[in-house]
């Protein structure tokens, strides 16, 4: 067919059920992004004859004889290949001042989306966007991006801390030149495809490939036969014992729906599907434990079976195999503390599995290099820890593996994982050809990983006067079918929800236990969300018996400083004071919400306000490392080079600007390199918040050792003294007279941080929300949330992530749930099942910023990524329980699920 | 996506060129839903597009829509000023999941032939009184209302080889006087509860429900009845079974909101009785 793409002829055969998404992809249209491939995300949105359409669902061959416009031919004509134009469309610069993305995987098809729209249809973007779905940004800034309204400062002069600069890479952004893990991937590649268990728990016990390999164009069949034998966990910790070694790449014992059966290689994606379909599998089906509430019992079928694998040691000595992590601790005497309380209030609280939904699906592309090293490209928050795996599970040494990334299309924790590069890496490995497997939707939503569902048990005493007199929880965490995270998830989740407050008595028993369900993993929070829920809303409850205000009632019992910090147990730990900004977090929410309650309701609705706090480390416990090497080029330029990806979280413009404030010079000279394990010797990687405080501050001690290494060099060559050698403004300034960095250079220094000790940092939330009191609608009036980070090293980018980690907890307090049906098989595979916000569904959140300076990170900052998501879900049902009368204790408040406890706390009975 | 099973596409220009009806065969409209879902059992598409059906066309009559009509298309119809129920062609279109740009290429045919109980072409067409148009293999033509064409979630009266080809909305329902109400657990999500109340000028009242239950159904009443008599019919004629039970909403709070909007509509109905 002829047709033309960005101004140019074209002519093509597409394939009969080809759509056009893949079609554009194919002919070097690498803009066109692939979120959902259902229709639902926008995120391939092209104009088909000037109109915006989802390219995904276009058959191909209706494009013949018309006109198509990717992201990359938005601002004029192109060809495949070509660098950006110099003139953009409106909409880009528009997106490009706002900064209006994060990741900037949805971003082509939002910007092709504003860009075709009417002035009507912008002044109600809730419904003209509810085809474009964000992950990380929350949508205020692309509201502002399309209302015109500017945030990136410009100015080339002065220090670069604390303001609003721009991502390095957002002109690539926004005319679609980024590339992503899977563009331009090589041209050569053989597709991988799985087939995927039908049942909860099963063993194979047959597989005949031969019907597969019969297909035209497979190559390879891989199953358990082909596998390592060697144990890991697809969660990736700097320790790797972190994690129980519980998983094959390709196991004979399947231990829920959707775990890999076998998978196929193949010339086409085509055939590799073909192939998968014509895989004969004969199973051996066992009984399933699909209800955590069951795991421990008895006689509950056993997900990991000890004997399934009967050469192996004995695992460690657990009351159950079905156990997969635990936690007990009290410190004080908590039955003496409820005793003495004027006031106990006990409830359980439960949180559903809900997925990260980053707009990236996992993937990765492998191949060797000319020299024979096996080098992966992949979508992973983790690329060292995924390298240090494979070697482990492949034998190889650390010299012969490569991972990068290019751009990540959002994490969320999501890829704190190894889930599709140790099958890449076996069926290089096994075929000698380069190797793409690109997760579909489906496959995310069915087999990849979810936060742990958990059930927790609060109980809280405390005396008149607010005084806490003990906290105990008891949680059970659901970690599905493999033990990845199982056991930090649980750590973590019992620690600084107990530690913020200072009380004297606090008891702990956490469980985490095995069901043939979806995983769960690393996500925002890490175990805290859930049991921040428990405990703030069972606080709300105390101040409200004991007519406390909720503000106060955190005043009198969080813990500040002087006080220990004691979470369950007396051990010693590397957590500090850093710096304290809770107390102005509390005092900015509660006078911005007396300033501005937010409007009225309509008549009939309820409304009501309601507050949380959250507390966390700003590092992750036991280590977490980042070398980092900053050089001064021969072309007067300076390189940073860091282990950590680029995924939205911002950490590319935030090591930038750090660099160029420790060395005195404009930003746009600094380059960022990351996230290639040739680039530095080590970097544990991008989760638990450490992309500025570990990374960064590995880069300010490189900056800062190279700004050294800049003074002495210009003090030998201009026969000066140290002292009167000064580096500022992008000049090197000697008694001998200036002198040009090009002159100095090559230089190079190195910078390293270790995680150790750490600070804390805070967010304190509050929501005044209209409840209707029939429907169970619920509608945020107003959203207040500050932050304790420190330093704010970039107040616009910080901003975006509290308010896409506040965007991402409402969607988990109000609307998502992935479900779960009686066979184990997951429900919601698609996102119109899996509701995440869309824009209407998103209020705009003031976000407010303590004045502090941390003592143990970088330039006085803390973390700020995963911790704003903590208090959402509490102060929602508090805000609830305000309008209403009604405690919620289980998300999501949808109004299917919460109009009966709704109606009946209106009307008195609640 | 791409449907990698899909072998042949058939682009007939006439209904003489449709090929006879095979195992794997899938009729192609605007393929919103096609290729948004993998669809192993297909291997041959029949894009109905190529056979240039005029979108839609108005008469004294009533309103006659191809099944290819998109939503984009029907969203943009101008209406004679007194057919005073064009309000609800608004609201069902914007009822619809999809974006503003599926409207560019979902069709109302397509809508009808999905039969999701969400489906709002499926509540407009249940409300306007519409009549399906099939064109049977064998070159005849039958006729059927909404209500006997759409039989349950996803389930059709489409026999094989069945295509159906259009839809037509009486004058007479167009005049009436309409009530909307829709809820769903989302501000734009998919509709949990989607009902319309007509009024016609003689004083009958008639309801139509879609969206909360399996199929849609459309409640006639002489006049308007008041709130128990409304509340029982409810009950007579939607037994629980039938109220849908999905993530996009539980069956108790589906019968719940069913009963809560049909008395805001009889309310907001009534009010206007006497204009």
């Amino acid at each position: 067919m002829r047709l033309t793409i960005n101004g140019h002829a074209h002519a093509g055969a597409p394939r009969p059920g080809q759509c056009l998404r893949t079609y554009l992809r194919e002919a070097g249209w690498f803009g066109v992004k692939k979120g959902c491939d259902a229709g639902d995300c926008g995120a391939c949105t092209i104009h088909l004859d000037g109109e915006p359409v989802h390219s995904c669902l276009l058959p191909a061959f209706r494009a013949e004889g018309r006109s198509v416009t990717t992201i990359e031919g938005l601002g004029g004509g192109c060809r495949p290949g070509d660098p950006a134009p110099d003139a953009m469309h409106p909409v880009q610069t528009a997106f490009l001042a706002a900064q209006g993305f994060q990741c900037g995987f949805c971003t082509p098809g939002m910007i092709m989306t504003a860009a075709a729209l009417n002035q009507a249809q912008q002044r109600d973007l809730g419904t003209a966007l509810k085809g474009n779905l964000c992950r990380c940004t929350g949508y205020r800034a692309i509201r502002d991006a399309i209302a015109g309204i500017a945030h990136r400062d410009t100015v080339e002069h002065g220090d670069p801390i604390g303001r609003n600069l721009p991502a390095p890479a957002a002109p690539q952004v926004v005319t679609g030149r980024a590339r992503f893990t899977l563009d331009a991937p090589p041209a050569d590649a053989l597709h991988l495809k799985v087939l995927r268990s039908p049942h909860a728990h099963a063993r194979i016990a047959a597989i005949d490939t031969a019907d597969a390999y019969a297909v035209p164009g497979v190559v390879a069949v891989l199953t358990h036969a082909d596998s390592p034998q060697r144990l890991f966990s697809t969660g990736r910790h700097q320790d790797p014992r972190d994690d129980a070694a519980d998983t094959r790449v390709l196991d004979p014992i399947l231990r829920f729906v959707g775990q890999r059966v076998a998978a196929v290689v193949a010339e086409s994606v085509a055939a590799a599907e073909a192939g998968c379909r014509a895989l004969r599998v004969t199973y051996a089906v066992r009984p399933a434990l699909l209800d955590p509430d069951q795991a421990l019992v008895a006689d509950a079928p056993k997900v990991h079976d000890p004997v399934d694998r009967p050469s192996e040691d004995a695992p460690p000595l657990t009351r159950h195999p079905n156990l997969a992590a635990e936690v007990h601790g009290e410190v004080g005497d908590v039955e003496a503390g409820f005793a003495e309380a004027d006031w106990v209030y006990e409830n359980t609280f439960r949180s559903q599995r809900v997925q990260h939904v980053a707009l990236e699906t996992h993937g990765c592309v492998g191949w060797r290099d000319p020299d024979g090293r096996l080098t992966l490209r992949t979508s992973s928050q983790v690329p060292f820890l995924t390298r240090d795996a494979l070697c482990d599970l492949f034998g190889l040494d650390r010299d012969a593996v490569r991972v990068v990334c290019n751009r990540v299309g959002g994490g969320f924790g999501g890829k704190q994982e190894m889930l599709t590069e140790d099958l890449v890496a076996l069926a290089v490995l096994r075929t000698g050809r380069p190797v793409m497997w690109e997760l579909t939707r489906q496959e995310q939503f069915t087999a990849t990983t979810t936060r742990h569902p958990m059930r927790v048990a609060v109980k809280v005493g405390a005396r008149r006067d607010g005084r806490l007199t003990a906290i105990s929880l008891a949680v059970l965490s659901d970690t599905g079918a493999y033990g990845n995270h199982a056991g930090g998830v649980i750590h973590h989740g019992c620690n600084e929800v107990l530690a913020a407050y200072a009380c004297p008595n606090k008891r702990v028993d956490g469980y985490a236990v095995y069901t043939n369900t979806v995983p769960a993993g690393a996500f925002r929070g890490y175990g805290l969300s859930q049991t921040i829920f428990a405990l703030e809303s069972a606080l709300d409850e105390v101040a409200r018996s004991l007519g406390i205000d909720p503000f106060d009632l955190r005043r009198i019992n969080a813990v500040r400083p002087g006080d220990p910090m004691v979470s369950n147990s007396l051990e010693p730990h590397d957590v500090v004071f850093g710096s304290y900004g809770l107390d102005q977090c509390l005092d900015r929410v509660q006078q911005a919400l007396r300033a501005d309650p937010g409007p009225e309701p309509e008549t009939g609705w309820r409304a009501g306000t309601g507050m949380a706090m959250a507390m966390i480390d700003t590092i992750p416990p036991r280590g977490h490392h980042a070398d980092a090497q900053v050089s001064l080029d021969q072309d007067g330029r300076v390189t940073v080079r860091i282990g950590t990806a680029e995924f939205g979280n911002g950490t590319t413009t935030v090591h930038r600007q750090i660099a160029a404030s420790a060395l005195g010079l404009a930003p746009d000279r600094v380059r960022v390199a990351g996230a290639d394990t040739d680039a530095v010797g080590h970097d544990t990687g991008a989760y638990g918040s450490t992309g500025t405080v570990v990374a960064g501050l590995a880069v300010l001690r490189a900056a800062e050792a190279l700004a050294a290494l800049i003074r002495e060099r210009a003090a030998e060559l201009s026969g000066v003294g140290l002292a009167a050698c000064r580096l500022a403004d992008g000049v090197m300034t000697t008694p001998r007279g200036p002198l040009d960095l090009e002159k100095l250079g090559p230089l190079a220094a190195r910078g390293r941080a270790d995680g150790s000790p750490r600070s804390v940092a805070f967010n304190v939330q509050a929501f005044r929300v209209a409840v209707h009191p029939v429907s169970g609608e619920v509608r945020i009036l107003r959203s207040i949330h500050a932050a304790d980070a420190g330093t704010v090293i970039n107040p616009m980018q910080c901003r975006g992530q509290v308010e896409g980690g506040v965007a991402q907890a409402i969607g988990a307090a109000l609307y998502e749930d992935l479900s779960i049906d009686p066979d184990g098989r997951v429900v919601t595979q698609a996102l119109r099942d899996y509701h995440i916000p869309a824009c209407a569904d998103v209020p705009e959140t003031e976000v407010l910023f303590a004045k502090t300076h941390d003592s143990v990170g970088p330039l006085g900052a803390k973390s700020m990524s995963e911790s704003p998501y903590n208090p959402v879900a509490a102060a929602l049902g508090n805000a609830i329980r305000d309008a209403t009368g009604a405690r919620l204790t289980a998300t999501p408040f949808a109004p299917d699920r919460i109009f009966r406890a709704v109606m009946a706390g209106v009307s008195g009975e609640g | 996506m791409d449907l990698n099973t899909i072998e042949t596409v058939i682009r007939p220009e006439a209904r003489s060129d449709l090929p006879p009806w095979q195992d794997g065969d899938a009729c192609l409209a605007g393929g919103t839903w096609l290729f948004s879902e993998p669809q192993p059992g297909t291997c041959r598409l029949v894009d109905l597009t190529a056979l240039g059906w005029t979108p839609h066309a108005i008469t004294a009559r009533g309103v006659t829509l191809a099944a290819t009509c998109t939503i984009a298309q029907l969203d943009r119809l101008e209406l004679p000023p007194d057919w005073i129920a064009a309000p609800l062609v608004g609201q069902c279109c914007r009822a619809l999941l999809g974006s503003f740009k599926i409207w560019n290429v979902a069709t109302v045919g397509g809508n009808l032939c999905m039969a999701l109980p969400a489906g709002p072409m499926i509540a407009l067409a249940t409300a306007l009184e519409g009549t399906c148009t099939i064109w049977a293999p064998d070159g005849s033509e039958r006729h059927l209302p909404v209500t006997d064409f759409v039989l349950g979630p996803q389930q059709t009266a489409l026999r094989p080889g069945e295509i159906l080809r259009g839809l037509i909305l009486p004058a007479a329902a167009l005049t009436r006087r309409t009530a909307f109400r829709r809820i769903s657990l989302s501000p734009n999500g998919r509709s949990g509860a989607l009902l319309i109340g007509m009024r016609d000028p003689s004083g009958g009242f008639a309801l139509t429900v879609t969206a909360s239950i399996r199929r849609p159904l459309r409640l006639a009443f002489t006049d308007l009845p008041d709130r128990d008599a409304l509340a029982r019919a409810l009950s007579q004629a939607i037994p629980d079974d039938l109220y849908y039970d999905d993530v996009h909403g539980r069956p108790d709070w589906r019968r719940h909101m069913t009963r809560h909007l049909a008395e805001e509509i009889r309310d907001a109905l009534a009010d206007e009785a006497s204009v």
